[in-house]
């Protein structure tokens, strides 16, 4: 357990009278696929918020790659390596798609106080822009300004940016939210092929998706981990049935 | 120091914030509901004291030249609204600023063009032209009890209407979620000129109540309004107390700040330095006041809940 | 600012397009006193170095306000902040402008760097709002400075020497002087937008959480950026010193700040050479309007209103859409 990537200790966090953690412990190991799964309104994005920086917890601690960054901002932790796409797509409009992933790829590559040189003539970044583009199945829409890229296509452009991150953990906030079945599919097997190159976090609804990735999964029910475990496990357990997945599964 | 000049300088500044929240309560509603910086709300109030003066030459009598002049500053207001304003709701703030600053200028030289750059005077209506006696050898004038007076009641009318009817619900929602009012079916362009015509009313009042004691002049909104916006950020915008608390602050830090500055560093430091930084600090008193504020409430003091 | 490929052939052809406003901008900056030598040649330099001056502090708020979203109401502040450095030092004796520029530019920035670091942590109308605040703060303490003219300004006996030299006497010396400025500053802007830290600042703009999310700190970004636009404020403050060789607090009213504002959006936002083309139109319509009537305010202000209710995108916009209906 101590060299789990991502460990979260008795995290709570409550708005007012409603709590939306409740002392969540959760770890994630090194190459594993982690889902997060339960009902709306449940926590899920809340927790992703917390582990990403956008929002404090009120107790408890996070440790990613066993450094305590609960106080850390989000650029911090972004810098060590935490990624995350957003459930509502969070992109550059005016920026190409190429532009985008390149800006992520800067990140990543040395200072960006340099003042002189186009950044978009830096031929390494262009290229490492390009292969995260082309993973995600983009390479033919690098110079299309974000904007002007289907919802499917903006989803893939999420996904393009944190891979070119070169995350030490990726955080999936509801990847397939709002995907046709085509594309689901397409974004599971995409999915699968980058498990084992990093740990994720899948916060997802899609039952299916979840259980053909998870290695792990955890429900989440009204702020509090119901069961954690293998899926198989997950699934027969009675308690997750009655609260969750008796409506959720055929 | 004597404790006649501090009585006196504390009502000027009560009667100069009661001033400043009759501008800001119109200008916070319209910022808190529509999201829109209306700079020209300071040639409002100019307006409404050129129009009093208009109108006082006319008739003769203050209390014909007020009513008219609140009725002209209102179609005056709703008129911008209609023309300008209402396509301006929802665009950047940076033109929503270019846009009312160009009223600025228009109006500013509006009236140099119409009555000359002269400073007019309005008289005092004769019945409330004396002095009361605030203590022994003491006068202080009873307009400006009256302006101090008038502020209260409008502020109070202005919290039962706020709070306790349902236009001022809907304001009240509007400035927490406007798009949420419009979905459950409220006429929300009906309640933006309910609330656009309200605020510059107020400006207007503000202006015609200001007129017998200080001078008519073109410009005379422009410090006014930029103590206006003071008054709101550091009040919370959106929010009718707010922009009353903060008012009456300000009104009392400037003007006792103005009066006592330089006392009071004499205090801490020789009289020459003291006379050549003291002003400095008074006009500047303000800003360090909302810089403050911000710093350590960047929503203002009783913010209104929405952005 | 056009989405950029990785095409070079492309890019090239674009960035040739883009190229010929500014460089007829500058030719016809360059050739100026030559044809004023023909006419009222004080008049038309002092008015070519001031679309030249306020050029430089138009450029200096356009990097912050059209690239970074953040709307300063107090960037006068550091046009007179240089001004004020070259009267107080001539004023004691110190009139090298080899010493004044660089203090000049180096008292802006310091004050850019304190009062950003504040203002930045604000966002929205509380930035506005507190950067008019540091605005109108500078101009208090400059109009209560008695030993340097208080409200009525100090007049500077002559302009800065050049290592001893006499060279900015001369009002054409001065006009090519501001002019090299203005070329630097705008290659300069140009550099900036384009490299790295420009794409972390324009990303920010737009999306200040995704940015923030890869790593970077916003926040640091823009306070060098507002730096930045505060140095070529100085600059200028510096150049206005010594062609009126006059400082006073009204050249940083509030009311400064609003007209820099509205050059900036006059030319066109984010477009660097926007803010040259705003500061012409601004100065050169200022200039037309007061010889036809005293109250050309009049005109102007609803000239303003029409801008931003027809014009969006200013001057730049408003051509790029006529050429497009133009073109068949």
């Amino acid at each position: 357990m101590s060299a789990a990537m991502l460990r979260l200790e008795n995290v709570c966090k409550s708005f007012g009278a409603i709590t939306v953690a409740d002392d969540v412990t959760l770890d994630v190991a090194p190459g594993e696929l982690h889902a997060v799964i339960g009902p709306n309104g449940a926590g899920k994005t809340t927790l992703i918020n917390q582990i990403c920086g956008l929002i404090a917890p009120d107790a408890g601690r996070i440790l990613f790659d066993g450094r305590d960054v609960t106080a850390l901002p989000v650029h911090a932790r972004a810098a060590l390596g935490l990624a995350r796409t957003f459930q509502i797509t969070s992109i550059l409009p005016s920026f190409s798609a190429l532009e985008n992933v390149a800006l992520a790829a800067q990140a990543r590559a040395g200072a960006s106080f340099h003042f002189f040189g186009r950044a978009d003539a830096e031929i390494a970044l262009n290229q490492r822009a390009g292969a995260a583009l082309a993973e995600v199945g983009l390479a033919a829409r690098a110079d299309v300004p974000a904007a002007h890229l289907s919802h499917g296509e903006k989803r893939a452009l999420e996904l393009a940016i944190a891979l070119a991150m070169e995350p030490q953990l990726l955080l999936l906030d509801e990847p397939m939210a709002g995907a046709g079945r085509e594309e689901s599919v397409r974004l599971v097997a995409l999915l699968h092929r980058l498990k084992g190159r990093f740990p994720m976090v899948l916060v997802e609804h899609d039952m299916t998706a979840v259980f053909a990735l998870a290695d792990r999964i955890s429900v989440l029910i009204y702020g509090r981990i119901l069961a954690s475990g293998p899926p198989a496990e997950v699934r027969a357990d009675p308690a997750v049935v009655a609260a969750y997945l008796g409506d959720e599964m055929e | 120091m004597s404790t006649g000049l501090l009585l006196v300088q504390t009502l000027n500044g009560l009667q100069l914030g009661v001033l400043l929240f009759l501008i800001a309560a119109g200008l916070t509603l319209v910022f808190g509901v529509m999201d829109f910086i209306n700079l020209a709300h300071g040639v409002q109030y100019m307006l409404g004291a050129y129009l009093a003066v208009m109108f006082y030459g006319l008739t003769g009598s203050f209390l014909a030249a007020l009513v008219l002049a609140l009725a002209a500053a209102l179609a005056f207001g709703l008129f911008l609204e209609f023309t300008i304003f209402r396509h301006l709701y929802g665009r950047d703030h940076l033109d929503q600023v270019i846009a009312t600053f160009g009223i600025i200028l228009f109006l500013n030289e509006g009236v140099k063009f119409l009555w000359g750059p002269a400073p007019l005077t309005l008289p005092i209506p004769e019945l409330l032209s004396g002095s009361i006696v605030l203590m022994p050898g003491l006068l202080y004038p009873v307009w400006r009890v009256v302006v101090i007076a008038a502020g209260l009641i409008v502020a109070i009318g202005l919290y039962l209407l706020v709070n306790h009817t349902r236009v001022g619900m809907l304001v009240r929602a509007g400035a927490v979620n406007a798009a949420m009012v419009s979905a459950l079916g409220v006429d929300i362009r009906r309640l933006f000129m309910v609330v656009f015509g309200f605020g510059t009313m107020l400006a207007g009042f503000a202006g015609v109540m200001i007129a017998p004691i200080l001078s008519v002049e073109p410009g005379m909104g422009d410090t006014i309004l930029i103590l206006a916006f003071v008054v709101i950020v550091i009040g919370g915008i959106g929010s009718i107390r707010g922009a009353f608390v903060a008012a009456l602050l300000i009104g009392l830090v400037d003007t006792l700040g103005r009066s006592f500055a330089v006392d009071v560093l004499r205090l801490v430091m020789a009289p020459a330095p003291a006379r050549t930084v003291g002003p400095a600090i008074a006009s500047m008193l303000i800003y360090l006041l909302m810089a403050l504020v911000l710093y350590l409430r960047p929503a203002g003091l009783f913010p209104a809940g929405g952005r | 600012m056009a989405p950029l490929s990785i095409e070079p052939v492309k890019r090239l052809r674009r960035t040739l397009a883009g190229e010929t406003a500014p460089v007829l901008l500058f030719l016809a900056f360059a050739l100026v006193p030559i044809l004023a030598a023909h006419g009222a040649e004080a008049y038309i330099l002092d008015v070519g170095m001031r679309v030249m001056i306020f050029s430089i502090a138009a450029l200096g708020l356009d990097l912050i306000v059209g690239y970074g979203a953040l709307i300063s109401f107090g960037h006068a502040a550091f046009i007179g902040i240089g001004a004020y450095a070259v009267g107080i030092m001539a004023a004691s004796g110190i009139g090298d402008a080899l010493v004044a520029m660089p203090v000049a530019v180096g008292a802006a920035t310091v004050f850019a760097l304190a009062t950003g670091a504040l203002s930045l942590r604000t966002y929205g109308v509380y930035f506005i709002m507190i950067t008019l605040a540091f605005g109108q703060m500078a101009f208090f303490t400059a109009s209560s400075l008695a030993p340097y003219g208080g409200d009525d300004g100090l007049t500077i006996r002559a302009r800065d020497t050049v290592a001893g030299l006499p060279l900015l006497a001369s009002d054409q010396a001065l006009y090519y002087v501001a002019l090299a400025c203005l070329l630097g500053c705008y290659i300069l802007c140009r550099a900036l937008v384009a490299s790295r830290f420009g794409r972390v600042f324009r990303g920010a703009r737009e999306n200040p959480v995704r940015v923030a999310a890869l790593g970077f700190d916003v926040y640091r970004y823009q306070l060098v950026a507002y730096a930045i636009s505060g140095a070529l404020g100085g600059l200028a403050g510096f150049l206005l010193a010594n062609e009126t060789e006059f400082v006073s607090p009204a050249y940083m009213s509030w009311q400064r700040s609003g007209e820099l504002i509205i050059m900036v959006l006059l030319g066109g936002l984010g477009r660097l050479h926007g803010a040259i083309i705003g500061a012409i139109a601004f100065i050169l319509m200022e200039e037309w309007l007061s010889g036809v009537t005293e109250h050309w305010k009049m005109i102007f202000g609803p000239f303003l209103v029409a801008v931003v209710l027809f014009a969006r995108g200013g001057l730049i916009g408003a051509w790029t859409a006529l050429a497009a209906r133009l073109r068949p």
